[in-house]
């Protein structure tokens, strides 16, 4: 009889199957509709197996899930590691080449901010609206990295939050964007900035590390493993460094991050009135990003001659690179010749960055 | 008169629709080159006869590099 007071079966709640539930729409979401799948096949597959009674894979310091999310996720391992790879994917010559850009990365964090104020108001901690927040930076891996610090009850619906809204890029942001401009500033042509050499490229990592962590040293731990990755990338001395951090080294530790994120939303964690709240802070954080970002770039027209397509503003939160893909195909639907693409990756990378900056501010203050 | 046909952004040919010879008229979609997986149709600049190829699927080119000439 043992064994059959044993089974999981007898042990199951309501909530499970909710959140079974959960979990089969993100892993459809991730396999049919290719939404993030990625990060969202794993997240789904770990809500599931984190819902089955009596497995114990959570428990601390026995359960196996717990040990990826203990030695992965709150020891800070995994978000630092992923930018790593970030580095070595970027090439910041559209930011170098147009360093007024910069402004609508900034600009697009006012998402950020404003959604703190906004989730603070309506009754969460200063640390929870700080997790809340971030997600309209629309950049995962900082948003793991300030939830798991501050907030790590809500470290799950954050994460899923930040995915599921940078997979909807394409449909949250081109209406805000459209209402925003006319149709003869998206026609606009901008002027190519100049051609950025090898050496620039190669100082930018460098210097950038030590400004901005001189400045926000809490940035540190994302900013430094960025730049890194991005000096391996522009020396163009270790080949095989770059290659690992960009592929491998980042495929291994996106396995041991999806899963144990999905395993701590657990339906006690999860189902909960907040939860909605979350999601729909998050959302909102994210169209005053785009907004603001296009909003800027307007008023920045008003002293240049030298116009900037106000659609490049709406790259501004991360979201790399769908945010700037949304603009490039904005851009050609008003004239098919207009390429936006590169001239948004400037503000776009500027975003992530001024994101980490954001997570940075928040962890002095808060953490 | 030859006009040069431009890759506006950098990144990889990924269909070529037109051959040397090829009469193509002003807008006619002549190359898609992908760049940050985007498709990015490349446009014949003006009515005319296909001069030159310099590319072929699968190439890298950098923002810029002339790839095609239309006579």
């Amino acid at each position: 009889m043992a064994i059959i007071e044993h089974m999981g079966v007898f042990a199951m709640t309501p909530g499970m199957g909710v959140m079974w539930l959960i979990s089969l729409t993100l892993m459809y979401l991730a396999i049919h509709k290719k939404y993030e799948p990625l990060l969202l096949l794993p997240i789904g597959f770990g809500i599931l197996i984190a819902n089955l009674p009596l497995t114990n894979l959570m428990e601390p310091g026995e359960g196996l899930i717990w040990r990826f999310y203990h030695y992965g996720i709150e020891w800070e391992v995994i978000p630092p590691v992923i930018f790593l790879g970030l580095g070595a994917l970027t090439d910041f010559g559209p930011l170098l080449s147009q360093p007024r850009l910069i402004f609508l990365g900034a600009a697009a964090q006012a998402g950020v901010y404003i959604t703190f104020f906004i989730a603070t108001s309506v009754g969460f901690t200063l640390e929870e609206a700080a997790a809340i927040g971030i997600i309209g930076g629309a950049d995962g891996p900082t948003t793991i990295f300030l939830a798991a610090k501050l907030a790590p009850q809500l470290l799950g619906a954050c994460a899923v939050a930040a995915y599921s809204y940078m997979a909807l890029v394409p449909i949250i942001q081109p209406p805000i964007m459209r209402l925003l401009t006319t149709e003869n500033e998206r026609k606009i042509k901008m002027i190519k900035g100049r051609k950025i050499g090898a050496r620039e490229k190669l100082v930018f990592p460098v210097v950038a590390s030590v400004l901005i962590i001189l400045l926000v040293p809490a940035s540190a731990p994302l900013i430094a493993m960025f730049m890194l990755g991005n000096l391996f990338r522009e020396s163009k001395v270790v080949e095989r460094l770059t290659d690992t951090a960009q592929s491998s080294l980042m495929n291994i530790v996106t396995i041991f991050l999806g899963v144990s994120i999905g395993a701590t939303m657990n339906a006690e964690n999860f189902l909960r009135q907040e939860v909605i709240f979350i999601f729909f802070l998050g959302l909102v954080a994210f169209m005053i990003g785009t907004a603001t970002g296009v909003i800027l770039a307007k008023i920045m027209n008003l002293f240049t001659s030298n116009k900037i397509n106000p659609l490049v503003g709406g790259a501004g939160v991360s979201a790399v690179p769908m945010a700037a893909r949304v603009v490039q195909k904005m851009g050609m639907e008003a004239d098919k010749k207009n390429h936006l693409l590169m001239f948004a990756m400037g503000p776009n990378i500027a975003g992530v960055i001024g994101t980490v900056i954001a997570a940075g501010i928040f962890l002095t203050l808060l953490g | 008169m030859a006009q040069d046909v431009q890759a506006a952004l950098a990144g990889n040919v990924w269909k070529v629709y037109v051959e040397v010879g090829d009469t193509v008229e002003e807008d006619d979609e002549l190359f898609v080159v992908e760049a940050l997986k985007m498709e990015i149709p490349v446009y014949s600049p003006c009515d005319g006869k296909v001069a030159e190829i310099r590319v072929k699927k699968g190439d890298t080119v950098e923002e810029d590099d002339v790839i095609a000439v239309i006579d």
